[in-house]
């Protein structure tokens, strides 16, 4: 199982809100796909898969907070 | 810079023209490219930001159209932006992971570039701070006036859009909207200093400052 973690942003960025999944539960993903767009204050960004393979488990649902550092999903 | 950087300067295009010529750049930059600042200015645009609030548009969408203002929404952080000619639009396209992965750096180096731009003209630019100024607190500040606005994405760690800074745009088409979901005032080097330079000169110097600005970052962090 690999991990889809929110990274360190930068000094002082200690969370970020999901903004959308690009990607669901169930679908197949390549290496450096964006699979999830998040937001900081003024900052849109998006986070790329680790590898490729399923989406098994999203963890983190569209409008929440999430602090640096979090399991956004796992995939298989 | 000690990475390969270039300048493209387009003069007056669409914001949907400049995003498309974005995009293709975050893949360029992305697969290894050369860091690119795009430089323009736009026809009279509203963007959308994510965290866009239907009443900070203060006049309805309809009659917006009509006087033939575009509006888009866009994927940057922020509220409603107006972009309109007389205003300096930078896109950095820049590749973090070249430069040590840090969107507040990068944030912090944008907005110094402004500041050292607006230096030029005797005007002194503060940076808004969280806790400093109600709502959104990104963007460069001159008293209780706005002069640049700064919304950025970021993809695979390549940024696009960047900043908007108000060099003689016409400042009574603010009236449209509440920008950045402020009750905030905004204001130009041409209101402020009654000669603003041309908009190839206003490009030139900001040009410069930037370069200083990253140039600067990348020696100090020693990536790349």
């Amino acid at each position: 199982m690999t991990k889809i973690i929110l990274p360190e942003l930068g000094e002082g960025i200690v969370h970020a809100q999901v903004v959308r999944w690009i990607f669901q539960e169930g679908q197949q993903v390549t290496r450096d796909d964006d699979v999830v767009e998040l937001m900081t204050d003024k900052a849109v960004f998006n986070i790329a898969s680790p590898g490729s393979g399923t989406i098994t488990r999203i963890l983190c649902h569209e409008g929440a907070e999430v602090p640096v550092g979090a399991v956004l999903a796992e995939m298989e | 810079m000690k990475h390969e950087f270039r300048t493209i300067k387009c003069g007056l295009i669409s914001y949907a023209e400049a995003l498309r010529l974005q995009k293709d750049l975050v893949r360029e930059v992305d697969g290894g490219g050369a860091h690119t600042l795009v430089l323009c200015e736009h026809p009279c645009t509203l963007t959308l930001g994510r965290t866009f609030h239907e009443e900070n548009l203060l006049v309805p969408r309809a009659q917006l159209s009509s006087r033939g203002v575009v509006i888009t929404p866009v994927d940057r952080g922020g509220d409603v932006t107006l972009h309109a000619p007389g205003q300096l639009v930078a896109y950095p396209i820049l590749d973090l992971k070249r430069m040590g992965r840090d969107l507040s750096l990068y944030l912090q180096k944008l907005e110094e570039t402004c500041v050292a731009f607006l230096a030029d003209f005797d005007i002194v630019g503060e940076r808004g701070k969280a806790g400093t100024r109600p709502g959104q607190f990104r963007g460069i500040w001159v008293g209780p006036e706005k002069i640049a606005a700064i919304g950025i994405g970021v993809s695979r760690w390549v940024t696009y859009h960047g900043v908007g800074l108000n060099i003689s745009t016409d400042l009574d088409l603010f009236r449209m909207i509440r920008p950045c979901g402020l009750d905030a005032g905004v204001t130009s080097i041409a209101k402020l200093t009654r000669c603003a330079p041309s908009m190839p000169d206003a490009a030139g110097i900001f040009e410069t400052k930037f370069i200083r600005v990253f140039h600067d970052q990348d020696h100090s962090s020693g990536t790349g």
